[in-house]
C-alpha cells in the first residue's frame, strides 16, 4: 500500500517536471506552427488580421514567378550540395586515412571552413567569384585574356556557385564524420580483404561503405537541416541575384514577412515549406516506428 | 511698457527655473536607421536641438531601414513603444494608424502652418482621413542622373535632357572603353532605373496611372511599352561586374572616371562630397524627362505611438515641433543630402544640386510622389521582381513584361 502510494507521487512528480518542457513545446512550436497555418489563410499584410480568405494566398503563391524559381533552386541546390559534400567528404576522410603525414594539421585545415558563418563563406566567395576583381581577373591579368568564369553574375550558372560556397563550407564536417566511422572500421576486416586479394577501391566500394551507414545518414541529416534553412549563403552571396535566379524559399519567406509586409503570402510560403518536410519525413518516420514495432 | 518687461522677464525666469525639471522629464527614445557617417551626422543635429530645448534623446539607431522599421513596429505593436520612430514616406505605418497606434499631429501642422509650406504630396503621404499622422523632416530626389564632367566633355556632350539623348551620349563613351553607365545591379535599383525610364516616357500621368490607380490599360498602352524597350535596350550599356554591385561602388566608377554616369537618388552626393569632387565643376545632376520631366519625391517621416507618459507625451509635442523649424531643417539637410521639407526656406546655404531641387519641387508640375507613398510595400516588392527579372532575362519579350506587370496589378494589394 505505502509502496503503492509512492510509485504513484514520483510518477507525478516525473510528470510535473516535464510539464515546463512540455508546455514549451506545445506553446511554442505547436501553438506558433498553428498560428502561421491560420495566418496564411488570412488577408494579413504588416498587421495579423483574421480576416479569411480561404487559400487565395496559396494561388497567389503558386502563381508566383520568385517562389516557383525558389523552390526549383532549392531542390537543385539540395541534390547537388549533398550529394557533392558527401562525396568530398568522404573522399577527404579516405585519403585522411592512408597514414598521411601531419594528419593533424589537414584536418584542421579541412574542417576549418565549417567554423565560419554561412555568410562569411558567402562574402568571401562572392569577392572570389565576382569577375570584375576575382578569379577571372586574376587569370586574365596572367595573360589568359579570353579566359572566362562568370557563373555568378549568370542566371542559369548561378546556383552552382550557391553549391560551391556550401560544399567548400560543409565538405570538412563530412570529412569529420567519415573519419570517425573509417577508424571504428576493425583492421581485421583489411587483412581478410588483402588475404582474398581484393582491391583496394572494391574494398571501399563494397565492404567500408555500407558498413559507414550510419555515419552516411548523419551527415546526410545534417546536411539536409542546412539545406532547408538555406538563407544566409543566398543573401550575402547573391542577395538572390542576378534577378531573382538565386532566391530561395527561406528568404521569400523573410522578405515577405518584414519589408514587404506580407504576412499572409510569408506564411503561406512558410506552410508550404512545412509541409513538404512534413511529406518527406513522415514516411521515413512510419517506417521507422513500424520497423520497431515489428521488432 | 515697464510692466511688460516685469512680465517678460517674470515669464523668463520662470522658464528657467522650470527648465531643468523639464529636463528630468522630457526623454525620448527614437529608432531610426541613419547609422552611416553623413546620416549620424544628420541626426545629431536633431538631437542638439532636442537637448537644447531641455529634453534627453536616447539614441536607438538600428542598422537597415527594414530591421530598424521591424524593431520599431515590433515593440509599438506589443505595447512598449519608443517615443518617435521613422519611417520613409509613404504606406508603411498604414496600419498603425489603422489600429489606432499613433499620436495625429494635426493640430501641431495646423499651428505651425505647415500644409502650405510643404509640397502637397509629401502632406498628402503623412495624411490619414484628413489628419497628419507623421512629421515629414525632408525630401530626397531619387531620379537624379549624376555625371563625370570630364567624361562628357571628353565626347563633347552636355547634360542629358531625356533618356534617348542619354543613349546617344552612351554610345559615344562606350566607343571609348568607358563604362557608359555605372549601374549596381540589386532588384531596388534595378526597379529604381526602371521607374526613371518609365517617369521620363510617360510622364507623370502614366506614373500616377500605374503605381496609384493601377490602370491595366496604360500599362499595355505605347508609352509604357516605349519604357519598356528604353530600359531593355539599358542592359547594354552596364559593365558585366554590376550584378550584385552596390549602389556606392557604382558611384565610386563616376567619381573615378572610370564610368560616365549613374542613376541614383540625392544620397550619392554625400560620396561626391567625400571624394572631395564639386557639383558643377567636377559632377553634374540632372533630372531628365522629354513628358514635362518630374522630380520624384521620396523622404523620410517620423511617427509618434501613443505613450501613456504625459511628460514622453510633452517630449513628442517638443519633438515635433523643432524637426520642421527653418534652422533645423537646414543644419540637418546640409548633412544628409537631402533638401528642406519646406519650401520656404533660403536654399542660398545649400549645394548647386539642392539648389536646383528646391527650384524643382517649388514648382507643382514637377511634384511627382514617390512609389513608396503610391503602393503599399507588398505591391512594390512584387513589381521589383518583375522589372529585376526583365532586366536580367534578355530574352523575355516586351509583351511578357507586360503580362507580368498586370498580374501583379491583378492580385489588387
Amino acid at each position: 500500500m505505502s509502496l503503492a502510494r509512492f510509485r504513484l507521487s514520483s510518477r507525478a512528480a516525473a510528470a510535473s517536471s516535464l510539464l515546463p518542457a512540455f508546455l514549451v513545446m506545445l506553446v511554442v512550436y505547436i501553438g506558433s506552427t498553428g498560428w502561421t497555418v491560420w495566418m496564411s489563410l488570412t488577408s494579413s499584410r504588416m498587421l495579423p488580421n483574421n480576416t479569411f480568405v480561404g487559400l487565395r494566398q496559396y494561388e497567389i503563391l503558386f502563381s508566383n514567378d520568385r517562389w516557383l524559381t525558389s523552390v526549383h533552386n532549392l531542390v537543385l541546390f539540395g541534390l547537388l550540395f549533398v550529394a557533392a559534400s558527401l562525396v568530398l567528404g568522404f573522399l577527404l576522410a579516405v585519403a585522411i586515412d592512408q597514414k598521411v603525414r601531419a594528419e593533424d594539421t589537414l584536418r584542421s585545415v579541412f574542417l576549418y571552413p565549417y567554423s565560419m558563418s554561412f555568410v562569411v563563406t558567402g562574402l568571401v566567395w562572392q569577392w572570389l567569384l565576382n569577375p570584375t576583381h576575382g578569379i577571372q581577373k586574376l587569370v586574365r591579368d596572367w595573360g589568359f585574356p579570353e579566359f572566362a568564369f562568370d557563373w555568378i553574375v549568370r542566371q542559369d550558372t548561378v546556383i552552382y556557385c550557391l553549391v560551391l560556397g556550401g560544399v567548400w563550407h560543409a565538405a570538412g564536417l563530412v570529412m569529420a564524420i567519415m573519419l570517425a566511422g573509417l577508424r571504428g572500421i576493425d583492421e581485421d576486416i583489411w587483412k581478410a580483404a588483402r588475404v582474398d586479394g581484393l582491391p583496394v577501391w572494391r574494398v571501399y566500394l563494397s565492404i567500408v561503405i555500407p558498413m559507414l551507414g550510419a555515419s552516411f545518414a548523419t551527415a546526410g541529416v545534417l546536411l539536409s537541416t542546412s539545406v532547408v534553412r538555406l538563407y544566409d549563403l543566398s543573401v550575402s552571396m547573391t542577395n538572390g541575384g542576378p534577378g531573382i535566379a538565386s532566391e530561395v524559399p527561406a528568404k521569400f519567406v523573410m522578405d515577405h514577412l518584414f519589408e514587404r509586409q506580407n504576412i499572409g503570402l510569408a506564411t503561406a510560403a512558410a506552410t508550404s515549406m512545412l509541409v513538404t518536410v512534413v511529406s518527406v519525413v513522415a514516411p521515413y518516420l512510419f517506417w521507422r516506428v513500424r520497423k520497431a514495432g515489428v521488432r | 511698457m515697464m510692466r511688460s518687461f516685469f512680465a517678460t522677464a517674470s515669464l523668463v525666469a520662470m522658464v528657467t527655473a522650470a527648465s531643468p525639471a523639464a529636463a528630468q522629464e522630457m526623454k525620448a527614445e527614437v529608432i531610426h536607421w541613419w547609422t552611416s557617417g553623413g546620416e549620424s551626422a544628420a541626426v545629431k543635429v536633431f538631437a542638439d536641438q532636442f537637448t537644447k530645448a531641455g529634453g534627453t534623446w536616447v539614441d536607438s539607431a538600428v542598422a537597415g531601414g527594414a530591421n530598424a522599421r521591424t524593431a520599431a513596429i515590433n515593440r509599438t505593436v506589443g505595447g512598449n513603444p519608443p517615443a518617435m520612430m521613422q519611417f520613409n514616406t509613404g504606406k508603411q505605418f498604414d496600419e498603425l494608424v489603422e489600429g489606432g497606434m499613433l499620436i495625429d499631429v494635426d493640430a501641431l501642422a495646423t499651428e505651425g502652418k505647415w500644409k502650405s509650406v510643404m509640397p502637397e504630396a509629401i502632406v498628402n503621404a503623412a495624411t490619414r482621413n484628413g489628419k497628419m499622422f507623421a512629421v515629414p523632416i525632408n525630401i530626397h530626389g531619387q531620379n537624379w542622373i549624376w555625371f563625370n564632367k570630364q567624361v562628357l566633355d571628353s565626347v563633347g556632350a552636355a547634360e542629358p535632357k531625356s533618356w534617348d539623348d542619354a543613349i546617344a551620349i552612351m554610345d559615344k563613351v562606350k566607343a571609348r572603353g568607358i563604362i557608359p553607365l555605372a549601374f549596381s545591379g540589386q532588384k531596388v535599383w534595378e526597379r529604381g532605373l526602371f521607374n526613371a525610364v518609365l517617369l521620363d516616357k510617360g510622364g507623370p500621368a502614366l506614373w500616377n496611372g500605374l503605381y496609384s490607380k493601377r490602370d491595366q490599360a496604360m500599362v499595355k498602352g505605347a508609352d509604357f511599352r516605349a519604357a519598356a524597350e528604353t530600359y531593355a535596350k539599358l542592359r547594354s550599356y552596364v559593365d558585366p561586374g554590376s550584378p550584385g554591385r552596390n549602389w556606392n561602388d557604382a558611384t565610386a566608377l563616376v567619381i573615378q572616371g572610370k564610368a560616365a554616369m549613374q542613376l541614383m537618388g540625392d544620397w550619392a552626393k554625400g560620396e561626391f562630397a567625400s571624394a572631395g569632387k564639386v557639383a558643377g565643376k567636377d559632377f553634374g545632376c540632372a533630372i531628365i524627362g522629354s513628358k514635362g520631366g518630374g522630380y520624384v519625391m521620396g523622404g523620410d517621416i517620423f511617427a509618434f505611438p501613443k505613450l501613456k507618459d504625459p511628460a514622453a507625451a510633452k517630449a513628442q509635442v517638443t519633438l515635433a515641433k523643432l524637426l520642421v523649424e527653418p534652422e533645423t531643417q537646414i543644419l540637418f539637410n546640409q548633412k544628409k543630402g537631402s533638401i528642406p521639407v519646406r519650401i520656404d526656406v533660403d536654399a542660398s546655404r545649400l549645394d548647386l544640386c539642392a539648389q536646383k531641387a528646391m527650384k524643382l519641387v517649388a514648382d507643382k508640375s514637377q511634384q511627382v510622389a514617390s512609389v513608396e507613398m503610391l503602393a503599399p510595400p507588398a505591391m512594390n516588392g512584387a513589381l521589383e521582381d518583375v522589372y529585376s527579372q526583365y532586366w536580367n532575362t534578355p530574352s523575355m519579350t516586351v509583351d511578357q513584361f507586360v503580362d507580368k506587370v498586370i498580374s501583379v496589378l491583378k492580385q489588387q494589394m
